[in-house]
């Protein structure tokens, strides 16, 4: 499946989009998400593995599955207020 | 009465937050602003534009209004964050609450402003008087389970 990943701020820069398009099989997970991303290569190589990942507005666990239909978006450190 | 929470790109007017809490029972009511500095480390800064996720920022603020009103008993609580272009001084984020004794709203204003910090998907960009610009290192959101990736 084809996943339409959000990106948001230096993310955003870097991929000079605002989403990402990342190929992955069924029943992959959130950190499936980031090592699929990370090895696209380029501005992606670095990705730390650890970036947060947001599932339907929520922080989302690193095991936690993706599915067809879910909101996924990139969530680069935050600074709020 | 329930909490309030929004993200907005129009400028922030306190008094308005501040007339969405109080109620006969309460003897405090206290308004926080958070507002744009003309320096940060060091740099003179002349303006930041604040970037969002705003569907999840408003439900991540849902969820901490939500746990103050818990911890410090009042549902008497609005908490709006700005996005867009700011100037310096311009109210960036604003938290009003009202609670029957001052405690529970210094520390219900406290633990907004903490928690926002920590998990809002909101993103400062500051414009330094020299022409440059950069966006400001920020705090890793909790729940990240470190080292779970493969």
């Amino acid at each position: 499946m084809r996943v339409r990943t959000l990106l948001f701020a230096s993310h955003r820069d870097l991929a000079r989009a605002d989403s990402v398009e990342v190929e992955l099989d069924r029943g992959a997970t959130v950190s499936d998400l980031v090592a699929a991303l990370r090895a696209q290569g380029g501005v992606w190589a670095d990705l730390p593995v650890t970036t947060a990942v947001a599932v339907n507005h929520r922080y989302a666990p690193a095991d936690l599955p993706i599915g067809e239909d879910d909101e996924v978006a990139l969530i680069p450190p935050v600074a709020g207020g | 009465m329930a909490v309030s929470v929004w993200i907005t790109a129009e400028r922030i007017v306190p008094s308005r937050v501040l007339d969405m809490v109080g109620d006969e029972a309460d003897g405090a009511v206290l308004l926080f602003l958070g507002t744009v500095r003309n320096r940060n480390d060091g740099r003179p800064v002349d303006g930041l534009t604040y970037q969002a996720y705003p569907e999840m920022a408003e439900s991540v603020l849902e969820e901490i209004a939500t746990e103050a009103s818990t911890r410090f008993g009042t549902d008497r609580l609005a908490v709006v964050h700005r996005h867009g272009d700011l100037e310096i001084g311009d109210v960036s984020v604003a938290v009003a609450i009202s609670t029957p004794h001052r405690a529970e709203a210094f520390e219900g204003a406290r633990y907004v402003m903490e928690e926002l910090k920590r998990r809002l998907p909101v993103w400062k960009h500051e414009h330094y008087t020299d022409g440059r610009s950069d966006w400001v290192a920020g705090t890793e959101p909790p729940g990240v389970p470190r080292g779970a990736a493969r």
